[in-house]
């Protein structure tokens, strides 16, 4: 008896997480269960169609161009994210916490004025040009070409691959890299064989968090990429804002960027584990 | 060794550079006489003034603002509940099913998160008379919060030592009581970190709010998307320059109040 009143209370609190399960079925499942519903119908009738996602095929090259694009900013972030994370990560703890502060405080400010601090720089009329025509360079053509939206992506989204980076390199102790160093190994050994292997974790944070928002954004593209640089944000965004509401179409395609994004984390993430299993055996 | 150290300062001073120098750049024009973003031609504080007088500004800071109140108390308190039944679940297939749910808001692109809440809201609209404003921004904001309120709770309650609320019970302490005296002091920090998470991002969030506000809320980023559009306006300098300071101002105290406590410890 004194048993039961005493796993009662155990039993009650359980149920507090009712509330919030109620509202992610409501708010998150059932919005993504009506994404796949219109990709799958012919809107505004209800009748089974594949038509929408042949009306994607025709996007194809817009596709392969946000991939691409975003796949350069990932990539440029992690060449130039990671010696600053390794740096970070071998300050003092004083230098660590005012780095930090450092990274961070750009990523606090809206993204879209950051975004507009490089529009005013790149443009045709703008300080780069200006400064360069001092010297009787240029002016260059900067704004509104991939270019652009790949520095775009890089300087929005660099903050959150240098963090995760130094989160898991500052565990590295000194005296791992120094025993790699006394056994002989050089700089660029202890490089792929320690520091590497260690940080892999880290690098797989900071991709997913630099290629996720780079590869549906619509706002980079659209204010440093001009009107000829569609990404498939862009094209999202004007299937239900647009002057044609199709969300049929527009629902088809946020299925394809959803499926195409689990995907590559997936393959990322087994990578991950894999490493991880690699690194206890 | 030293040519190293030179090496790791001219790096860290690059990155310094390229993060910050466009944030400098776009703060010295909001003193800028004249109109041009490339010419400095005098010393002026006149776009201060007339940001504090633009009213669309200024009454979308003040929807920014309670929305994020808003959004994050709701998220905090259902979060917390949620984590505290979350924690009590023992089955592992459950509780694995709920965490997924838990990070899919936090995995998936912003920009589908924003348009499957849109596809609901229409229908709202067209079935309930909800019209797209502050009510469906609200949920839309409260469920991108939820799983920051309860992923800062969740590690709390497992550090908890659980003995502590049943020796509350035990000296006669009712279980709901026994609740809000021992667990909720006990998870207290997590709450606070959840619930400035929450603030932080309903503040800045601006594709969810895009698609879901409609015409009848504006919250601060939306303004500033649509006076970024129409290109020059020396306005948004000194917006940038004031939400800079504000930024910077919060860190430095924050990073002092870590400091002072690790010191304590």
């Amino acid at each position: 008896m004194a048993e039961q009143t005493r796993h009662r209370p155990f039993d009650m609190a359980k149920l507090t997480s009712v509330p919030y399960l109620v509202w992610m079925l409501l708010f998150t499942i059932v919005p993504l269960g009506m994404v796949v519903w219109y990709a799958f119908t012919a809107y505004p009738n209800t009748d089974f169609t594949l038509q929408n996602f042949a009306g994607v095929l025709k996007y194809g090259k817009t596709f392969w161009k946000s991939i691409y694009l975003s796949l350069i900013a990932t990539v440029v972030c992690l060449i130039v994210g990671f010696p600053m994370g390794f740096i970070m990560s071998r300050m003092s703890e004083r230098g660590q916490r005012t780095m930090q502060m450092l990274i961070m405080l750009p990523m606090w400010m809206s993204f879209l004025l950051r975004t507009y601090a490089w529009m005013t720089l790149l443009e045709n009329e703008g300080l780069i040009n200006k400064f360069l025509g001092l010297f009787g360079i240029g002016p260059f053509q900067m704004i509104n070409t991939q270019g652009a939206i790949v520095l775009g992506m890089v300087y929005n989204y660099l903050p959150y691959m240098i963090l995760p980076l130094y989160s898991v390199m500052v565990k590295i102790d000194q005296s791992v890299i120094e025993a790699a160093q006394d056994l002989g190994a050089d700089g660029f050994h202890v490089l792929i064989r320690v520091i590497l292997p260690l940080a892999v974790p880290g690098i797989v944070t900071g991709i997913t968090m630099v290629f996720v928002p780079s590869v549906s954004t619509f706002i980079i593209s659209r204010m440093l990429g001009g009107g000829s640089n569609l990404l498939i944000g862009d094209l999202i965004e004007q299937q239900f804002l647009g002057s044609v509401y199709n969300p049929g179409v527009g629902s088809a395609m946020s299925l394809i960027l959803m499926v195409m994004i689990l995907l590559i984390m997936g393959v990322i993430n087994r990578f991950d584990s894999d490493e991880m299993e690699g690194m206890l055996v | 060794m030293k040519k190293k150290n030179v090496l790791s300062k001219v790096y860290t001073g690059l990155m310094l550079l390229f993060l910050f120098a466009p944030i400098f750049v776009l703060i010295v024009f909001s003193f800028n006489e004249s109109k041009s973003r490339a010419l400095f031609t005098g010393f002026t504080f006149k776009w201060y003034v007339e940001l504090f007088q633009n009213e669309m500004i200024m009454s979308a800071l003040w929807g920014s603002l309670s929305m994020a109140f808003c959004s994050s108390t709701i998220a905090a308190i259902v979060g917390t509940a949620a984590a505290v039944g979350i924690h009590k679940i023992q089955r592992k297939g459950i509780r694995t099913a709920i965490m997924n749910i838990t990070y899919l808001p936090v995995l998936n692109p912003e920009i589908v998160t924003g348009i499957s809440m849109m596809l609901l809201f229409v229908i709202f609209k067209n079935l309930l008379g909800i019209k797209l404003g502050f009510i469906t921004v609200l949920i839309a904001h409260v469920t991108f919060c939820l799983p920051y309120a309860i992923l800062n709770v969740l590690p709390k309650l497992r550090q908890m030592d659980p003995s502590l609320y049943e020796a509350a019970q035990d000296l006669g302490c009712p279980p709901v009581r026994a609740f809000f005296k021992v667990v909720i002091p006990e998870i207290m920090p997590g709450i606070i970190s959840g619930y400035l998470m929450s603030f932080t991002f309903s503040l800045d969030d601006f594709i969810i709010t895009y698609f879901t506000s409609g015409s009848g809320f504006t919250s601060l980023p939306l303004v500033i998307y649509s006076m970024v559009r129409k290109k020059v306006n020396p306005q948004i300098n000194a917006l940038s320059a004031i939400i800079f300071v504000v930024v910077l101002l919060m860190l430095l105290i924050s990073n002092l109040v870590q400091a002072r406590k690790e010191k304590a410890d």
